[in-house]
């Protein structure tokens, strides 16, 4: 796709895969997006951190399954669906995003780029970049770096603990 | 005109093969220094550099010709023995060596050789290229020290000491030098003939001669001529010069022949390869200057048949047997054969489930196969530990300089074997560990005399095999470290405080050395001095799954040992299964199992100071429950299983047992590595994914023992390492022998069997999913062996046969339960002593032991009254 310049920006737009995390519109950008596949059968990590629900086999290859609904302090689906692996590439290692669906690529214009709010949650804050404001919802782009922060240490704030706050 | 690529790939190749050659320079450069006539390795390394000479010249990189040919030309001098080797040739070589690393380290970089003058350089070499002052008349041969293997990394100011001896060589006709322990016997030969020098020959005269001529004394001048395969020796006379031109002769023509036969360029016919023996040249003309030569055996051509010459110490196996492959090629096979593995895995899985006999075997054929090739590909990534070692003469040499001591490197199975991105990753803490016991262990020359040592002090490097690593240990026989001292140390650089210092036990205190920021250097020199090394050297080995220990003895010398992991990829294990889930425990950690029903077993299970420890063959072992080391909460009584699974394991010296849910079986699992949010829990080595697709953690030994603070029980309850007997020891005991199907057998403790009967087949009735019998006016639960093991349909009979009338039945009876077991034929009852292996344990199977000569299963008997259970449910 080639760039379509709004107002004076001449720089091109981004490409981002969307996911629907509960109520939020999670972005990553495209290419660091490896695949997006089925809910898979899990092999659970005792000891690992909450956020860690387990270990899928991707052709061959294990992949980290991170729940980002426990990664976000949201509460847990009740209606029975199961969620998708979003998996993405960083630093050299697969890992997978559990998510409740996959939404289409977007391409939104730069002028509609916001940092996130001041206002929002710590948790929030450390997860996300920055947000577009879409038409119809705000796309919160993923700050694929925090997944690395993820740790067993119940102290961190990345993990679910602020989220509250919000 | 070559174009770019191929030129390319002709100047890798260069620079490859050349790089590989000059670590094989500094070896023989260092050799020689203790071995100063061998005319083979003079020999070798004039060939080395006449071939650098020779590409570099076609290549175009002048400086590197020009450098190269001086150091030819001081080679050629010494090796027709118009030199001696004395203590600043060795070094101007050594600084060639040097030079010519960096001219192609520059070619890597940038296509050429670089600019620069060399000049100064090359005038030192033309410098030592005159005669020595002093060159005269013979003084007595020099014994030769041993060659190669303990090459003395002397200070290069001995040189005049040395010259004097060596000096003599020149001038004579020749001696010949015995290295005692060397399969190479050195024959210092006298210069080679001008025929000889133009046919490029070399005259290094060095032969695995039959021990004839290897005693024929040192000072014997022996020429070996050699045709293929055979050897004839002749003694040399020289002052019979009719004699010596016939030899001459004789040489010259054998060694065209040998030139030819081999189509070598002349002169690489020394190259150890086993089918060609070295050929000397006989006495032919003597230089200038001849003295007496000592005693020349004068025996008459004899026609020896010479062995295979093993290659010498440190030299190059036979070029021949053996191909350059990219080690890409053989990363990428590697892990393609890890899943064919897998893939391998799985088929078995699903085709078990399945009753197709033909089938059965093609999938048992495949699973053969697989096997062995996995085997193999296994070995190509092996190399052996004196790839790591090869620098290390040098570097001793260096080092032992540089402080001024006096060091002897010893090494000691070097063709102990690691897979190769091991041994990449043990380069580094091994140089380190070197250089530190050069730097601090090893005390001046002046000191080791005033402590009673001798002055040279020996550092001691050792491979081997055990227990399913490969231990590299660097042991020095220097000050040894003092714990008090290293004590003072971490207090003053703030590495522990007064209080913890205080708590720590001995062993503790010296470990303090692996704690980042500790160094012990009063000055910071440029070697080891930065506080930077012993962590570094811990983390690295830790990295890949390795370990490092030191013991030490004030005043009597350290031991370092670096232990790793012996195969990366693919590993037998026993898969256990825990609260549901299945883990893998790798078979190298993996002792016995013990199947105990908690009311039998329930006095063998106690509890000590609060922690739980088992009782096996009368000695205590700490015990952990897998269940609550994983986070589970405790069950309640009523929920525990009737019977209680434990794996006895050990690692780094550690016993303990693991009380699992259930044993599943082994298998042979590919290990992957863990994602980063994985790898933190320190309970999980790795992970894999088994036969029906799923993934399953692998236990890290260790990190269960240290999670469940199994040392700190095993300290306080006193127990070593060494206190369980080998459990494999068999103990004597009886066992009924046991036909099962065609030709299987199996083994069934007598202990607890009430009875041995033959009941006819009408008899066996049917109840829930199993079978039951009318028995002594009760019913008898009865577990077919061939269905329960080998899954065979029918009730006693393999598929196909017809139903024998009757079927022998084993009753099992523990005061309680009963429990007929239904084989195809009861064969013996045995008693003796029987080494039970549990790499046939598998569901049903304890293990697996050899009686009358026959393998035999052990048959797990709990599972089968688990079996029952479940079929027949209680039954009275």
């Amino acid at each position: 796709m080639s760039t379509e310049p709004s107002g004076l920006s001449r720089e091109p737009a981004v490409q981002y895969c969307t996911f629907k995390v509960d109520h939020l519109l999670i972005g990553i950008e495209v290419w660091r997006v490896q695949e997006v596949i089925r809910h898979q059968p899990m092999t659970p990590v005792p000891l690992a951190a909450k956020e860690v629900r387990g270990l899928i086999n991707l052709r061959g290859q294990i992949v980290t399954a991170i729940d980002m609904r426990i990664w976000l302090g949201l509460a847990p689906r009740t209606d029975g669906v199961l969620p998708m692996n979003a998996v993405m590439r960083l630093h050299d290692e697969a890992v997978s995003l559990l998510v409740d669906e996959a939404g289409e690529v977007v391409e939104p214009p730069l002028s509609t780029y916001e940092p996130v709010p001041s206002t929002a949650s710590d948790q929030i804050r450390a997860l996300f970049s920055g947000t577009y404001k879409l038409d119809d919802a705000l796309l919160l782009v993923l700050d694929t770096e925090s997944v690395t922060r993820i740790t067993g240490d119940h102290n961190s704030s990345t993990s679910g603990t602020g989220a509250r706050r919000s | 005109m070559m174009n770019d690529d191929a030129m390319n790939e002709i100047v890798q190749e260069f620079l490859v093969e050349t790089n590989e050659n000059l670590d094989q320079l500094d070896q023989d450069l260092v050799a020689l220094e203790s071995n100063p006539r061998s005319r083979e390795l003079l020999g070798s390394i004039f060939r080395t550099i006449h071939t650098v000479k020779g590409t570099t010249g076609f290549l175009g990189f002048g400086r590197l010709e020009k450098i190269s040919h001086a150091a030819e030309s001081l080679l050629s001098e010494l090796r027709d023995g118009k030199l001696d080797l004395t203590g600043p040739r060795t070094d101007v070589l050594l600084e060639v060596v040097d030079v010519i690393r960096v001219l192609l380290s520059t070619i890597e970089q940038t296509g050429t050789d670089g600019e620069g003058d060399l000049s100064e350089l090359i005038s030192r070499i033309e410098l030592l290229q005159q005669p020595d002052a002093d060159a005269g008349a013979a003084p007595a041969a020099e014994a030769a020290p041993e060659v190669a293997a303990a090459p003395k990394a002397a200070a290069p100011k001995a040189a005049t000491a040395k010259a004097a001896a060596p000096k003599a060589a020149t001038a004579k006709a020749g001696r010949t030098q015995k290295a005692s322990s060397a399969p190479a016997v050195v024959a210092d030969e006298p210069p080679v003939s001008t025929a000889l020098v133009d046919l490029g020959s070399d005259v290094a005269g060095s032969a695995t001669a039959s021990s004839n001529t290897a005693s024929s004394g040192e000072g014997d001048d022996v020429a070996l001529v050699h045709t293929s395969g055979s050897v004839s020796v002749s003694g040399l006379d020289d002052e019979a010069d009719d004699r010596e031109s016939d030899d001459e002769i004789a040489a010259e023509v054998a060694i065209a022949e040998a030139d030819e036969a081999n189509d070598d360029e002349p002169g690489d016919d020394v190259e150890d390869e086993s089918d060609d023996i070295v050929v000397a040249s006989p006495a032919a003309k003597a230089p200038a200057g001849v003295t007496q030569a000592t005693a020349v055996a004068k025996a008459s051509p004899i026609v020896v048949d010479v062995p295979d010459a093993p290659p010498a110490d440190g030299h190059r196996l036979a070029a021949e047997r053996s191909v350059r492959v990219d080690v890409d090629l053989l990363d990428s096979m590697m892990s393609q054969v890890g899943e064919l593995v897998l893939a391998r895995n799985q088929v078995s899985a699903h085709v078990d489930m399945l009753d197709n006999q033909p089938l059965h075997q093609t999938v048992q054929r495949l699973s053969m196969i697989v096997s062995e090739l996995q085997e193999g590909v296994m070995k190509t990534r092996m190399q052996a530990v004196e790839q790591l070692w090869s620098k290390l003469p040098r570097v001793v040499r260096d080092l032992a300089a540089q402080f001024s001591k006096r060091v002897a490197l010893e090494m000691e199975g070097g063709e102990t074997e690691l897979d190769r991105s091991l041994l990449e990753a043990v380069k580094d803490p091994l140089t380190h560990l070197v250089r530190n016991a050069i730097d601090h262990a090893i005390e001046m020359p002046a000191d080791r005399v005033a402590a009673g040592k001798p002055e040279t002090g020996t550092l001691m490097l050792r491979a081997f095999h055990e227990g399913g690593q490969v231990v590299l240990e660097v042991a020095d026989d220097g000050a040894g470290i003092d714990p008090v001292k290293i004590g003072d140390i971490a207090l003053e650089r703030g590495v522990v405080s007064q209080m913890e210092l205080d708590s720590m036990s001995e062993r503790e205190i010296v470990d303090l050395i692996f704690r980042p920021g500790f160094s012990t250097a009063k000055t910071v020199t440029n070697v080891s001095g930065r506080g930077v090394g012993m962590d570094v050297v811990r983390t690295n080995v830790e990295r890949i799954g390795g370990t490092v220990d030191l013991s030490s003895t004030p005043g009597i010398g350290t031991t370092f040992r670096i232990k790793i992991p012996l195969t990366l990829a693919i590993m037998p294990a026993l898969l256990i299964g825990c609260r549901g889930e299945r883990y893998a425990i790798p078979q190298t950690n993996l002792l016995e199992m013990v199947q105990l029903r908690t009311e039998e077993g329930h006095s063998d299970i106690e509890r000590i100071g609060g922690a739980l420890v088992y009782r096996l063959r009368g000695k205590l072992l700490p015990l952990v429950r897998l269940d609550e080391t994983l986070g589970f909460a405790p069950l309640e009584t009523e929920e525990q299983h009737d019977a209680v699974s434990i794996v006895v394991l050990q690692a780094d010296g550690l016993l303990l047992g693991v009380a699992v849910d259930d044993v599943i079986g082994t298998e042979e699992i590919v290990v992957k590595p863990l994602g980063q949010h994985v790898k933190q829990v320190p309970l999980f080595a790795g992970a894999t994914i088994l036969g029906d697709g799923s993934v399953a953690l692998i236990l890290d030994v260790i990190g269960v023992a240290a999670t469940a603070k199994v040392e700190e029980v095993a300290a306080s309850l006193g127990l070593g390492a060494d206190s369980l007997d080998d459990p494999r020891r068999g103990e004597r005991s009886t066992f009924v022998l046991l036909r099962v199907g065609e030709d299987r057998r199996v083994a069934v403790p007598l202990k607890a069997v009430s009875r041995l009967e033959e009941a006819p087949i009408d008899s066996v009735e049917q109840a829930g999913t199993g079978h039951v019998m009318q028995y002594r006016g009760d019913l008898l639960p009865l577990v077919s062996l061939a269905t329960f093991l080998d899954g065979t349909v029918g009730f006693g009979t393999s598929a196909g046969e017809e139903g024998p009338a009757s079927v022998p039945v084993v009753v099992y009876s523990d005061g309680e339960r009963n429990l007929g077991l239904v084989a195809s034929e009861i064969l013996d009852i045995v008693e003796g002593i029987f080494e039970i292996s549990t790499v046939g344990a598998a569901r049903g199977i304890l293990g697996s032991t050899v009686v009358h000569g026959h393998v035999t299963d052990v048959l797990d008997v709990e599972a089968a009254f688990n079996l029952s259970m479940k079929e027949v449910g209680n039954v009275h």
